[in-house]
């Protein structure tokens, strides 16, 4: 079925929807991985976004049980080169079409990604609309430019979770149980991603998660060893009062945030956020650690980042950046144990040479607690 | 960390010849650390015995030692240079092995040579199976179970704790040469003992079978600071059983979800760490099984690789110069990345495009050798292909492999299309269930005939992924099919995606491959040109490298600058290999150096031609008239060179100028009358010259009749072919029927050429220049062995040693009237036969043959580049050459076959050209030259010992001052009965032995016990005895030296004299051609300074 994508500045790609049809906004954004659509997808960091996935053959592997970044496709929807219908994998239990189905969104594929691709490199990400329903290019122009975008608003809401849950391998939602030897991380949720949890479990922790909202009080009355900001959608700047809170709780209690949890830290600290023009998204992303002079090749998904000029330098200390545009990727507090990182130490998709963050704060709880 | 100053020569150990396993690539990644290493200012002394690489011409080191890459001569040139350090990872497993060989010799430590990169320890514990079994147990990953057996009664005993199958593998082997599947106790017997014969360290590994399971490759990279980033990542479309050099591999691996696939990088660089490779590439092996995804590690190689140099075109990501810079201190991200500039080196590449390599075998080069594959590499060449999908990249690559083909069948080029039935179910289940060369194409014979995807992966354990992606390429075919004439627009723009040629869809619907392409043309469908960028697009690329594919935006950026466009050579093969593309990259530099833009278009990855900053634009297209025509349309060159890529271009020349293309150079007609028979003829009468007798013939009862009016012996072979494939010496009509029925059915289309054999000839190559007024004769080389052998298996010497100063006169005449005959621009090679005073015209080339890089090292005249200039317009004269060049030194080339690949074939050499590469030897007598030349080839001439004589009749009166003088050398001599009878009555003292046939022990018994240590035997060409040909296969076997010819004997005695009296030396090539201080040289005029 023939499908248009409409960008805000005039462009238009035609393509052909493998799911159905359909009509969806959002801003579109590509990611360089070529393996983890699974896990792309259900990111709740790709909410309101569409993604172009550069790699052109998607789906050859299929979609399995056990990688599953959220309960749901999170993405708006989904751009690819090929679509491949005939998925090969021992783990695979349904093809990609499928499951763009179930969750109702939708997948285009015949699009020349690599021009889209390069459209959003020289111009910058931008709001689009993709459609099967309405082919009048001047009309999903319009819609585009109509349509809400990301700046200033909260998105957040749509992903983080309605009620406090304890993470079992999977989501168990009920009171914590008391306290006990394991180290206590309590994760505030503005789009957290599962592996992050499985991260922390891994490296010792019981993790309660809480709801973006969640209170200074709330979140001290479970008496953590420490508190996890996560990753999410959106722009850091509209989400309206979580910054207070962090604030309350540098100095209170150990902090390890990734992604808008590092940037919501930065505003936290008293920086300042901007809109990066097209963003990093994918599995290749060099970062340089400055405290050990070595490089991680790191996964990325952020369009937001915090200006390092911002920054109180007498307060925060610069402790990753990276190599191909020098922005900020990690920093820390001079004083109170609380560091972040821009990157995903916790991949799904991506590399691994990050990992030694989690145990980083598992370490630096013990040594506070 | 910057580059370190505590170092200052650095010494790179080439690969030598090209062998099957070690091809181009290792010039590819040479080269570039050459050009790194000098960029960073150190002193480069490179060591390799090929003359056919570009690195080494005088420009790219600073001195070069053509030299035969021995530990021997590798200790000379330590102690003539007293270089810092040793990079022992680029020259393939022949640099890595000799550079073990040095340090074991104590070389390194006497001398203070610090080995780079790798260390010797390092190196064995990534080579050596038994420490790497331990290292990979130590980081807690699996290796299949497997134990290393140095006797046969260990052999016995662990192939009983393993069970069957199980795979033999000899340690320090070439592609794993002898090594394969046993089934059962009797094939581990053979395979056991030729192992651990084969092995340097007389030790094989039993391992655990994982055939079946799905294969995949990763290019790791390291640096000092134990930086680790993953280049490529590699899937085999053949599973585990089948060599990877052997194997169609796809970039990037498809069928792993991410989770995999980090876990793979995690093994990937816990390896690279553990082996402990300090600095550079590594290649590393998983296999998985496709049941479970439980991974094993297959093995890994401490250095730049085959995979390596593909990996760098996959990607465009320098593997080999980031490895030479890495080697030198300089960590991962300090190093821009060319392509994007504005990175550096430490990240990642990502692609957004499929690329398919498909292996080139040449089997029908092989009579007796099996068309089956197992572990041990067996094809000479490889294409690569790029593409948005992968029915796209797989089409392109099976139109750029040179077999005829023009995609994934659908061209009518199936044998069974003739009788319109397919091949039967079990001939069709064999070939799928037996890996052969063929088994791509059956694979859709087994789609045809009904087989569903399940069926096929059980017989092939080909992944279903890659089966339901070519059933999709087969369901577009037959919308084609049933469209007809009546092709849509839709359709044809989804065929042109999925990667039919417009030959095949001319095929398939009735019409020509003109009228597909005017169709689509008038309907706008063109393709449009992407870059390789290692980026998918995130950074914007500066780096022309493109390839084509249907798709909306054309990235290509035309200049309005005058440019030329190269075509190369495709996929190495018998008969076209490295020689052109050295010349393709000789051309593209002189285009570069005249200010012209150049444009390079080929489809081999292995090549210096194909790596990205040779030209000012690549190309990396099939070799079809559709994809040339394409670029051109796009481009707008001002012309096309075809004449330095070998026959591929070549037999391009006259549709391309049909289509209105400007040809460079000598004209397509020129080629014609030169390849034409009946036009060439009419010129050699014009010029008075004289050619063997000759005719031609389309029916069995005219070649009788042609060849008995000629006389016996003839040398018969069809029309248009290189190498000379089915070419042979008949000696009677018996024979000449048998030929024609078996080999070349001869008919009105392709008749075949019948040439009176002039036996005992001497045969003379030719290589000169022209502008068409001025002729310069490049080098003459005289053959070693006798007409009648293919001249690219024959050895030559440059300047002839035997000829008179008149015949050489003679030649140069003659050759310049054809030259000036034919208004040649550019290069032209002359074959001739000399017998009792006449010359012979045997051929003419007028395009650059496979000589020209070994005229080029010996003469230092660059004729290719020379050549290229004179093509766009200069004149020799002002090109400052104006007289032939007269060397003071010898020459020598030799050929190096891949018969040890090929259990069972006989290594009697013939006129159908089986040699994959070559050596040159230099030095200041012939003896030297040509002891050189043989030890680099592989064959370790004996100083003292046996030798054992054997030769026909009419050969005997001619060996016997050969015997004279290694009798008078100290050799014993040893002959069969006739031959010993008459050395006797010649006065020359000598032993009996049996004959194979006489009972034992014989001479193959004596020659397994070390008895003998050098083998003269010649025999008639034509039909082999059994008994000589036990005796060329166990001097194979048992690396003995041998020659099959009287002159290579005399050459062999020659050279074994010259060594008593004078102990090899090393030079390197620039003080021959008294460039003594090469301190980065660029040849302006395309000529070096006297």
């Amino acid at each position: 079925m023939k499908a248009l994508i409409a960008l805000e500045d005039g462009r238009i790609f035609s393509g052909r929807s493998f799911t159905g049809r359909g009509e969806v906004y959002g801003e579109i954004v590509f990611n360089t991985s070529m393996t983890g659509y699974q896990e792309i997808l259900t990111d709740p960091s790709y909410k309101g976004q569409i993604v172009t996935m550069t790699y052109p053959l998607i789906g050859s592997y299929g979609i399995n049980s056990e990688d599953m970044e959220s309960r749901r496709i999170q993405a708006e929807a989904f751009i690819v080169k090929e679509y491949q219908g005939v998925p090969s994998n021992w783990r695979s239990a349904q093809t990609l079409k499928d499951f763009l189905e179930k969750y109702n969104v939708l997948g285009i594929e015949d699009v020349d990604t690599r021009a889209l691709t390069r459209h959003i490199r020289l111009a910058g990400a931008m709001k689009g609309v993709i459609s099967t329903e309405d082919l009048d290019p001047a009309s999903l122009i319009k819609k585009a430019k109509d349509s809400p975008g990301l700046v200033g608003r909260d998105m957040v809401r749509e992903v983080t979770c309605s009620a406090p849950y304890i993470w079992e391998d999977c989501p168990v939602e009920g009171a914590a149980a008391p306290k006990g030897n394991a180290l206590r991380v309590v994760a505030l949720d503005y789009g957290i991603k599962f592996n992050i949890l499985r991260c922390l479990k891994n490296s010792g922790c019981e993790v309660i998660v809480l709801p973006a909202t969640a209170s200074t009080r709330d979140i001290l009355a479970l008496e953590p060893d420490g508190v996890f900001l996560s990753n999410g959608p959106g722009d850091p700047a509209g989400i309206p009062g979580v910054v207070g809170t962090i604030r309350d709780l540098i100095g209170k209690k150990p902090i390890f945030g990734i992604c808008l949890g590092h940037q919501l830290l930065g505003l936290a600290f008293g920086g300042k956020t901007y809109k990066l023009k097209f963003g990093h998204r994918g599995g290749n992303q060099p970062v340089k650690n400055l405290l050990t002079g070595r490089v991680e090749i790191t996964a990325q998904n952020h369009g937001f980042c915090v200006d390092v000029s911002s920054l109180d330098e007498k307060e925060v200390e610069v402790t990753h950046v990276n190599l191909n545009d020098q922005t900020l990727e990690g920093m820390r507090h001079r004083h109170y144990p609380v560091f972040s990182v821009q990157y995903h130490p916790e991949n799904a998709p991506g590399p691994h040479d990050a990992a030694y963050l989690f145990d980083q704060f598992a370490a630096l709880m013990k040594e506070r607690g | 960390m910057p580059r370190r100053n505590d170092i200052k020569k650095i010494l790179i150990i080439g690969s030598g010849p090209i062998i099957i396993s070690q091809a181009c690539e290792f010039d590819y990644s040479g080269t570039q650390a050459c050009k790194a290493l000098r960029e960073e200012g150190y002193e480069v002394i490179l060591i390799n015995s090929n003359p056919a690489t570009i690195m080494t011409d005088p420009e790219t080191a600073n001195r070069t030692y053509i030299e035969p890459i021995t530990p021997e001569m590798v200790a000379m040139v330590i102690e003539k240079e007293r270089p810092d350090a040793l990079l022992p990872t680029l020259g393939g497993q022949t640099g890595l092995n000799v550079a073990i060989k040095v340090a074991d010799m104590g070389v390194l430590d006497r001398f203070g040579v610090e080995m780079i990169a790798a260390s010797a320890s390092v190196i064995r514990k990534a080579e050596d199976r038994d420490l790497f079994r331990e290292a990979m147990r130590n980081i807690g990953l699996r290796i299949p179970n497997s134990g290393i057996a140095r006797n046969m009664d260990d052999v016995r005993r662990i192939a009983a704790e393993i069970g069957y199958p199980l795979i033999v593998r000899p340690s320090f082997t070439l592609g794993g040469t002898g090594g394969g599947v046993a089934y059962n106790r009797e094939d581990l017997e053979k395979m056991a003992a030729s192992g651990l014969d084969l092995s340097m360290i007389h030790a094989v590994m039993l391992e655990e079978s994982v055939i079946g399971w799905k294969e995949y490759e990763l290019e790791v990279m390291r640096d000092v600071k134990d930086n680790v980033v993953i280049i490529c990542s590699i899937e085999n479309f053949d599973p585990m059983g089948i060599h990877t050099g052997d194997s169609i591999t796809v970039a990037p691996a498809q069928t792993l979800t991410d989770r995999e696939y980090q876990m793979m990088r995690d093994a990937a660089i816990a390896i690279i760490r553990e082996i402990g490779v300090e600095t550079g590439g590594s290649n590393i092996q998983f296999a998985v099984n496709p049941e479970n995804g439980e991974m094993v590690i297959i093995e890994m190689n401490p250095r730049v690789s085959r995979s390596s140099a593909l990996a760098s075109k996959a990607t465009g990501f320098p593997i080999a110069k980031i490895a030479a810079k890495l080697a030198v201190g300089y960590t991962l991200d300090e190093i821009p990345n060319d392509i994007t500039r504005e990175t550096m080196a430490s990240f990642e590449p990502t692609i957004d495009y499929c690329v398919v390599k498909i292996p080139r075998w040449t089997f029908e080069k092989f009579p007796g050798a099996e068309d089956y594959l197992t572990t041990a590499m067996k094809s000479v060449g490889e294409t690569m292909a790029i593409g948005r999908t992968f029915k796209e990249a797989l089409q392109k690559g099976l139109r750029s492999l040179e077999i005829g083909r023009y995609g994934w069948g659908a061209d009518g080029k199936d044998s069974y299309e003739r009788s319109r039935t397919l091949p039967s179910m079990a001939e069709i289940e064999e070939k799928l269930r037996i890996p052969n060369s063929q088994r791509i194409f059956y694979i859709r014979h087994a789609m045809l005939a009904g087989l569903d995807t399940k069926k096929i992966h059980g017989l092939t354990k080909i992944d279903p992924w890659f089966l339901e992606n070519m059933r999709q390429i087969l369901d577009v075919e037959r919308k084609i099919q049933a469209a007809d004439k009546e092709l849509s627009e839709d359709l044809l723009h989804q065929a042109k995606k999925t990667g039919f040629s417009d030959y095949q869809l001319g095929y398939l619907t009735g019409r020509t491959e003109d009228e597909i392409r005017s169709q689509r043309e008038k309907a706008g469908i063109i393709p449009v040109y992407k870059l390789v960028d290692t980026c998918a697009a995130e950074f914007e690329a500066y780096t022309p490298y493109y390839y084509s594919t249907y798709e909306v935006e054309d990235e290509s950026r035309p200049s309005e600058r005058p440019k030329v466009m190269i075509l190369g050579g495709g996929p190495n093969r018998i008969g076209q290999g490295i020689e052109f593309d050295y010349c393709c990259v000789h051309a593209s530099f002189a285009l570069r150096e005249e200010g012209y833009e150049s444009i390079m278009v080929n489809s081999n990855p292995e090549t210096v031609s194909t790596d990205y900053d040779t030209s000012d634009k690549l190309y990396f297209e099939p070799l079809t008239k559709e994809d040339i025509l394409n670029i051109i349309a796009k481009e707008k060159p001002m012309g096309v060179i075809v004449q330095f890529g070998g026959q591929t271009p070549l037999n391009l020349a006259v549709p391309l100028a049909r289509a209105g293309v400007r040809i460079m150079g000598t004209s397509p007609d020129s080629i014609d009358r030169a390849e034409d028979r009946k036009r060439f003829q009419t010129m050699l009468q014009k010029l008075g010259l004289k050619q063997p007798p000759n005719g031609t013939a389309t029916a069995r009862e005219e070649a009788l009749a042609v060849a008995q009016g000629i006389g016996y012996p003839v040398v018969i072979r069809p029309s248009y072919v290189l190498g000379g494939r089915a070419m042979r010496i008949i000696y009677d009509d018996q024979e000449l029927e048998d030929f024609i029925e078996s080999a070349v059915r001869a008919s009105s289309e392709h008749p075949v050429l019948i040439d009176k054999f002039l036996e005992d000839a001497v045969e003379i190559d030719v290589d000169a220049v022209s502008d068409g007024q001025e002729t310069i004769i490049g080098g003459i080389m005289e053959h070693i062995e006798e007409a009648g052998i293919h001249s690219g298996d024959s050895a030559c010497v440059l300047p002839p040693h035997t000829l008179s100063p008149d015949l050489i006169d003679r030649i140069k005449k003659d050759t310049k009237a054809m030259a000036k005959e034919l208004n040649v621009i550019g290069l032209m090679n002359v074959q001739y036969a000399i017998k009792d005073k006449d010359i012979y015209v045997l051929e003419v080339n007028p395009r650059a043959s496979r000589t020209v890089p070994f005229v080029s090292k010996a003469t230092g005249i660059p004729l290719a580049k020379v050549a290229t200039k004179v093509m766009i317009g200069k004149t020799l004269r002002e090109l400052g050459l104006t007289t032939e060049k007269e060397i003071k030194h010898i020459a020598v080339k030799e050929a190096v076959f891949p018969f040890d690949r090929f259990p069972g074939v006989d290594t009697l050499l013939g006129p159908e050209m089986r040699s994959t590469g070559e050596v040159m030897g230099i030095d200041e007598s012939f003896g030297l030259a040509f002891a050189k030349a043989q030890l680099a080839a592989g064959q370790n001439l004996p100083l003292s010992g046996t030798v054992f004589i054997s030769v026909r009749d009419k050969d005997k009166m001619a060996v016997v001052p050969i015997a004279q003088k290694l009798a008078n050398i100290g050799f014993k001599t040893l002959a069969t009965r006739g031959t010993a009878a008459f050395l006797a009555s010649n006065g020359i003292a000598c032993e009996t032995v049996h004959k194979v046939s006489e009972g034992r022990p014989h001479v193959v018994d004596h020659i397994k016990n070390g008895a003998i240590q050098l083998v003269i035997n010649t025999s008639l060409g034509a039909s082999t005895t059994r008994d000589s040909y036990k005796i060329r296969r166990a001097t194979l076997d048992y690396r003995i030296s041998y020659t099959t010819t009287i002159a290579g004997a005399k050459a062999i005695a020659a050279a074994i004299e010259a060594m008593l009296q004078k102990k090899l030396q090393v030079r390197p090539i620039q003080e021959y051609h008294g460039l003594q201080n090469n301190a980065g040289l660029k040849t302006g005029t395309g000529i070096n300074p006297e």
